[in-house]
């Protein structure tokens, strides 16, 4: 579609609140060769448990529908993954269901857990995804991935995703970035900024201590992107459990309300049409009107430069939490920073910042827990949890991970989770002799995007403190 | 090692289903993984040899045309649609906002007059199966009156936003996938094409 009638447009309504009670989170590694999926499913779970202290068989007492993220079940030659690890849970006989929506698995199996509360078929619904794509050699890899594409019209055309990705990060680099080296330093400093903040985390992949040089002269992947621009490739697993208020206090003296919306766009980027803005409330009609003078090339939107899935993820999202302005009303966020580039898009699309002014966001230290500007906390700190290029990218649990992440922040507990050094020990890496707490202190309110490949499904989750709530029921 | 023509599968549509001949799969035993630190079993492989049947259904004409030398797009003719008129490359059967049957066209000579690069880029990593030689020039393509972007690979050449292309074919050994169209710069000569390839 390029136009959209009321209908569409309705603002979505969940029939009564729903609350995350807990969260829960496996080691994450590129690789875990003694291991099975079942093994990190289970440690996630148990996770969640020990969370509102609770033993797992306590916990599973609550769930009564279960919503499994898992995309690539081609890797493991294992159809019905999710029954074997519904069963492994001991979860059995409840009804459960498979949801894959590429990267946005994890928050496309959130999106169906919430709403099975809110109509009131469960009080208690389990989200829980995973991810190893470990178990091919890296060349069999890339070709499954690139089934993810147009099997016809792409997957042929090198079975290499990165290929049909980076055409929208050359754009955009060229018409938003204009290809200054200022630009370029920008989007190294997002995976500085990223990489950096997984070294305080126990359950990251890739915590590395690197300067924008280091990003720039990393070895090349698809001009402008370079390794250190890129997402990892992980396994883990990593769930959330959402309920009616009832029985989240039951669970938990302090259950936070939830709020989640999903938008979706063309999995060929080339079949993406011309079409019209649509606005966030913190936009104003007639903004845009010259942005293709301001940057030539960006009269066509969302062309190759927006997120146009992203961009209705957060407009059905921020209506239906009373969010007007994200950098006013939110804390931290979560995005899916696939690449360095599509992170700086996102800045865009989900309007913390207006088209063509993502790179402020980073270079004005907003996105920073502390902002290396005037050291003073950042407006709206973004991936404290080192995000898709220092923490994880295990595709079905992405989503999961960094809804789990935000609610660390608001439930004030980021540091039990991040500091003991028990779980470095018991997780074979080494805390660093510096590490810091990454707590957004007096967090209230959050956001966490769960983003598909080229932008064909995305959702936006937001978190908040139930007395600190936008918008009356 | 390349599978002799003993060891391939072939297919042919007889009274309306697949007859598949030759060989589809080679087993393979599986092998134990073993942890060299600790002598200790892993894991097992599980080799798996396949050949996926795939129909191309009402796009099958757009990649026969390829063979041929020509590029066939779609159009919404439906007097009652209200982005009647546009034309789709990539080809869709089915216009995406009426859901009425599109009309196939011959749009070479608009790919031959108007084609020019939307974004490109340069990548010298590729999957397993890959088949086109490295590095692999992405481009996307904006034609003239078409609506969206297509995605191909430009053979000849370096890619820059705006360059003018032209469309080449894979007319002597056609393969009957994407990979048999191709883009040049505008005025590469015959002789410069891929093998297989012509204007």
């Amino acid at each position: 579609m390029i136009k959209f009638s009321d209908k569409q447009l309705k603002i979505p309504n969940l029939m009564k609140p729903v609350y995350l009670a807990t969260v829960g989170m496996s080691k994450f590694g590129r690789a875990f060769p003694e291991t099975r999926t079942e093994e990190l499913c289970i440690q996630a779970l148990t996770d969640a448990a020990d969370f509102v202290n609770m033993t797992p068989a306590e916990l599973k007492q609550y769930i009564h529908t279960c919503y499994y993220g898992h995309f690539a079940d081609h890797f493991g030659d294992q159809l019905l993954g999710e029954a074997v690890i519904h069963d492994r849970l001991g979860l059995d006989p409840l009804g459960n269901i498979g949801v894959k929506t590429g990267g946005a698995t994890g928050g496309s199996a959130m999106w169906e857990a919430v709403k099975a509360v809110a109509s009131g078929y469960s009080d208690c619904a389990l989200a829980l995804g995973w991810e190893r794509m470990d178990e091919v050699p890296t060349d069999e890899g890339n070709h499954l991935i690139s089934a993810a594409a147009d099997k016809d019209w792409e997957t042929p055309l090198g079975h290499i995703y990165t290929g049909y990705y980076a055409v929208m990060a050359q754009r955009y680099w060229k018409v938003f970035g204009k290809e200054e080296d200022s630009f370029r330093r920008t989007m190294a400093e997002v995976s500085v900024k990223n990489h950096g903040y997984a070294r305080m985390n126990p359950h990251a992949q890739a915590p590395m201590k690197i300067t924008v040089d280091d990003v720039i002269k990393s070895p090349i992947v698809a001009d402008p992107l370079r390794v250190l621009d890129c997402c990892l490739m992980s396994v883990g697993s990593a769930c959330g459990i959402v309920c009616d208020e009832k029985t989240a206090y039951e669970i938990t003296d302090n259950p936070l309300r939830i709020y989640i919306a999903a938008g979706s766009h063309t999995l060929r980027v080339a079949d993406r049409r011309d079409m019209t803005i649509p606005l966030l409330p913190n936009e104003t009609p007639n903004q845009y009107d010259n942005l293709g003078k301001e940057f030539p090339g960006a009269d066509r939107y969302p062309g190759f430069t927006g997120f146009l899935a992203a961009r209705m993820a957060a407009y059905y999202a921020y209506r239906m939490a009373g969010v007007n302005d994200p950098t006013e009303d939110l804390d931290v966020v979560e995005l899916h920073d696939a690449f360095t580039i599509s992170d700086i898009q996102t800045y865009e699309d989900i309007g913390i910042r207006p088209y063509g002014q993502g790179r402020d966001y980073i270079e004005s230290g907003d996105a920073y827990v502390i902002n290396p500007n005037n050291n003073k906390p950042g407006a709206l700190p973004s991936n404290p949890s080192g995000g898709l290029i220092g923490c994880m990218h295990a595709v079905g649990a992405t989503g999961l991970m960094q809804i789990a992440e935000i609610g660390y922040h608001i439930w004030n507990r980021w540091d039990d989770i991040h500091e003991p050094q028990a779980k470095w020990d018991a997780f074979g890496r080494e805390k660093p002799s510096d590490w810091t707490s990454l707590q957004v202190n007096g967090a209230k309110r959050g956001l966490a995007i769960s983003h598909a490949g080229v932008g064909s499904h995305v959702t936006c989750t937001i978190l908040m403190d139930p007395n600190k709530i936008l918008k009356e029921d | 090692m390349p599978k002799t023509e003993e060891e391939k599968g072939f297919v042919d549509v007889v009274n309306g289903r697949y007859k598949p001949k030759g060989k589809f799969h080679i087993s393979e035993a599986n092998q134990p993984i073993f942890n060299k630190d600790t002598g200790k079993l892993a894991g097992v492989t599980n080799p798996r040899d396949m050949t996926y049947i795939h129909s191309y259904g009402g796009e099958a004409v757009f990649f026969e045309s390829l063979g041929k030398g020509k590029l066939m797009a779609t159009r919404c003719d439906n007097d009652n649609c209200e982005t009647k008129g546009s034309i789709y490359q990539p080809f869709r059967i089915f216009c995406p906002d009426c859901l009425r049957r599109a009309t196939v066209i011959d749009m070479t000579e608009i790919a031959q007059k108007t084609a020019k690069i939307h974004s490109f880029i340069v990548t010298h990593r590729s999957g397993a199966f890959n088949s086109l030689p490295k590095p692999i020039k992405f481009i996307n393509i904006e034609f003239e009156g078409v609506v969206t972007i297509l995605m191909s690979v430009l053979a000849v050449g370096d890619p820059a936003i705006g360059k003018r292309i032209v469309p080449i074919f894979n007319t002597k050994a056609p393969t009957y996938t994407i990979t048999d169209l191709r883009f040049v710069p505008e005025g590469t000569l015959e002789s410069e094409l891929p093998e297989g390839f012509t204007f």
